[in-house]
């Protein structure tokens, strides 16, 4: 099989499309974490260390967040994962519009394109991934290439979100009832018609922005009538849901391994669907106020949302209770995805319980805009996503490549992130919850935090470390790999049941499955 | 397999009644529990950031203990399961409909008696964060970039450096002139954001001498990490002392001043108290 570039940027196969959504979020994750490095060396030392000029720093914490969420985890989980998995989990050759499919992971491209000009421009954007105005509207970095770049991702976002509802809806296999539709894939339709709901206020507010910056609009600007709390709430009402966006394919990438490597039933499926996940769908538009705890609304939209905001520790709790449940009387064993996803559920356990504070209005007005908020999200978001991500490529790598990845290496990588995140950002909270201010790039009035940033930066340096080892594993294992046979994990979900990696069309023959049949069902064996 | 929760069906409901009776009891009471008959008696202060410390510490120890709950029962389920040999499946059953119900409604009632206890102290704390006392000194804000400038009620500026006196609320009327900013000061647990064509405010108990950091905690610009000031708490008397020289060095540039003054004067809206 020779290998030809123009099979592959031309390519309408939801496979290689995924793969290419993997490969640009992967170097897209490698840019946001060498800025990450960057940063957390800057820190290193109380005063400038390796830059003396702020708008540096503040463009590598704007490259950061921007490209990590927008480049990184949503497209992975919704690219990559969804492209790949989804057709094969329901037994359908490809996707519905298998060219619109082509055309996003061309939009990403352009997106992730346009975010790494940052690192190019004169006058890179420093207005952090948030972009408030009036700031963004004032400064001399280019606000119109975070406007841009959102809106183009967004748009291939959007697009996915179309096709992926309609090939579920329309393309599964014969006797494939909804009910026993892999988590994974409820999941990420869940997530879907949070982005379809909530993307295009993301796209109004960012437009406006650039509105207000370079066409002379008011949209935000009090003193011709405007409002900057009018952005925010904008804003956030989008990139609240948004978190779920990114948390609902990852825990969906988690039962599919938790299930898989425990080689039970899921625990309470049906609660799992509609409980859990219905649950956070249904929550995620009504809590955005958190995120303006400290910023001036109203004192009764603070506490109602202090309200709404807590009551999401109920399906979340559901959804790591059945997670917890699905290891009971199991049969476990220990490769590497399986402990990338108890990772997840150990960080993401540690992260969401750290959120209840947060829920708290009262508390938040010493929390907020402090280190412990960046821990806490790096917790439940960050980095608990990246380590699902992690796992499930581990996890899929065999179905993808036809190979095996090596495992002693895998597990070493693992331990070392694994350690590296825990320094980083258990620390991180502990600095914040003293006083610690986010996006400082000069700590001169904390000389106190110096040796707790110096730890951070040593953790940050293990946890870069696991990252290479990880994705240098994939590639070599890729190349060189053993075969590892179509099912090596003894799954009983649908993809595992076609010849890895699977031909174009996906199967020889259409599938079709009993219905009681599950992807879950390994008693019956 | 599933077959066993049909004959012993009446205990089953029995048992969930009880159950679900037990836990709409807890949901009920835990607001109830948190109240406390508010403490009015009149003078008394509420220090909001001494009802930080306790309210931190309970939500501490409350989410330690469901965190080492969770991960106690997780690491045996790891290590009580682990696979003994190859081939083998695991053997968890199909959950019974009453099983499914109480595995959703039970733990469903518990986080929401957790999730109202928490929210009615949180709730009481705010009330103590936002109901200004009204024996109080208040001083306007403006914040800029990368200032704060202070101006008290007779007319004097600081900028960046904010003298109080001990035993006494203090209450920021604040806007900004440019970009948002976030008056922060850690010693006191309180910040509220700044920002042009509102006001907003936020209010702190200094109670003895001393001096405390006041950071900016919303991202301002490029020196927003630049952006610190102080809070230099004085015995009632030297503070006293202070302002009167302050507005003594006032009297000759009396005229200048005053433009300037009413200018910012007529800008903010009273915000709601």
């Amino acid at each position: 099989m020779s290998f030809n570039i123009k099979e592959w940027i031309f390519t309408t196969d939801h496979k290689r499309v995924g793969v290419l959504y993997l490969i640009g979020s992967i170097a897209a994750f490698g840019v946001a974490g060498i800025a990450a490095m960057l940063m957390r060396i800057e820190l290193s030392t109380l005063g400038p260390t390796i830059t003396t000029n702020p708008t540096q720093y503040n463009v590598w914490l704007y490259a950061h967040g921007a490209v990590m969420i927008l480049g990184f985890q949503i497209p992975a989980l919704t690219g990559f994962f969804a492209n790949y998995c989804i057709p094969l989990m329901i037994g359908a050759k490809d996707v519905a519009f298998p060219r619109v499919n082509a055309l996003s992971v061309w939009l990403f491209y352009v997106g992730i394109i346009l975010a790494l000009l940052t690192f190019v421009v004169p006058d890179p954007p420093d207005v952090m991934w948030t972009g408030y105005p009036p700031y963004s509207t004032i400064t001399t970095g280019n606000t119109a290439l975070y406007s841009f770049t959102v809106l183009i991702l967004g748009f291939a976002s959007i697009i996915g979100g179309v096709n992926f509802l309609t090939t579920v809806a329309y393309m599964r296999a014969p006797g494939l009832k909804w009910s026993n539709l892999n988590i994974f894939v409820w999941c990420t339709l869940g997530a879907f018609v949070l982005q379809l709901i909530f993307v295009p206020v993301l796209g109004t507010a960012v437009t406006l922005i650039s509105f207000d910056k370079y066409l002379g609009t008011h949209f935000f600007d009090p003193s011709r009538g405007g409002d900057v709390l009018t952005y925010q709430n904008l804003f956030w009402f989008y990139s609240h849901p948004a978190v779920y966006v990114i948390f609902l394919p990852f825990i969906g990438v988690v039962y599919e391994i938790v299930a898989t490597f425990a080689k039970n039933r899921v625990f309470n499926h049906k609660v799992v669907l509609w409980g859990g996940i219905g649950g956070i769908v249904i929550l995620s538009g009504e809590v955005w106020v958190h995120h303006l705890y400290v910023s001036g609304m109203a004192d009764w939209i603070r506490i109602g949302q202090m309200v709404t905001t807590l009551l999401i520790s109920i399906p979340v709790g559901l959804l790591v209770i059945s997670l917890a449940g699905t290891l009971y009387k199991g049969s476990i064993t220990f490769e590497t995805p399986m402990l990338y996803a108890l990772g997840v559920l150990f960080l993401f356990l540690i992260g969401g319980l750290t959120g209840i504070p947060l829920a708290l209005t009262s508390l938040t007005l010493h929390l907020s805009d402090t280190y412990y908020v960046v821990g806490h999200f790096h917790y439940v978001m960050a980095v608990a996503g990246t380590f699902a991500i992690f796992g499930g490529v581990y996890y899929w790598f065999p179905k993808i490549t036809g190979r095996m990845y090596n495992e002693r290496w895998g597990k070493i990588g693992f331990w070392l992130t694994f350690v590296g995140v825990n320094i980083v950002f258990w620390i991180m909270m502990t600095v914040g919850v003293k006083g610690m201010p986010r996006r400082y790039y000069d700590y001169s009035a904390f000389p106190q935090f110096e040796s707790a940033h110096q730890w951070m930066t040593f953790g940050a340096a293990i946890l870069g470390v696991g990252f290479v080892i990880a994705v240098a594993n994939w590639i070599i294992g890729a190349r060189k790999g053993a075969p590892a046979g179509d099912n090596p994990w003894r799954s009983q979900s649908l993809e595992w049941t076609t010849v890895s990696p699977p031909p174009h069309g996906n199967w020889p023959s259409p599938p079709s499955v009993d219905p009681d049949w599950t992807p879950y069902s390994y008693e019956r064996r | 397999m599933h077959t066993e929760n049909t004959a012993p069906g009446g205990r089953v409901r029995a048992a969930a009644a009880a159950w679900l009776g037990g836990c709409a009891a807890a949901w009920l009471a835990a607001p109830a529990l948190a109240y406390e008959p508010a403490s009015a008696a009149p003078g008394r202060i509420n220090d909001p950031a001494a009802g930080w410390d306790h309210l931190w510490h309970e939500v501490i120890v409350d989410i330690t203990i469901i965190g080492v709950l969770f991960a106690l029962v997780m690491a045996w389920f790891l290590w009580r399961y682990r696979a003994r040999k190859p081939g083998e499946v695991g053997t968890q059953s199909k959950l019974s409909p009453a099983a499914v119900i109480g595995w959703a409604v039970i733990p469903t009632f518990i986080f929401m008696a957790d999730d109202f206890y928490l929210a009615a102290n949180g709730w009481k704390l705010w009330n103590d964060y936002r109901d200004v006392p009204a024996d109080r000194m208040e001083v306007k804000l403006e914040s800029g970039m990368y200032s704060w400038d202070y101006t008290y009620a007779n007319g004097v500026r600081t900028q960046n450096v904010l003298r109080v006196p001990a035993g006494k609320p203090v209450m920021l009327r604040m806007t900004s002139r440019d970009t948002l900013h976030s008056h922060f000061i850690p010693d006191f647990r309180v910040k509220e954001d700044s920002m042009p064509g509102r006001v907003t405010y936020l209010w702190f108990y200094p109670k003895a001498p001393g001096e405390h950091v006041v950071s900016c905690a919303e991202y301002c610009g490029v020196m927003h990490s630049y952006m610190a000031g102080k809070i230099i708490v004085m015995p009632e008397g030297e503070f006293k002392t202070w302002l009167d020289q302050e507005v003594a060095k006032l009297a000759p540039a009396d005229k200048a001043v005053d433009k300037s003054a009413e200018q910012t004067a007529d800008k903010p809206a009273n915000p709601p108290v």
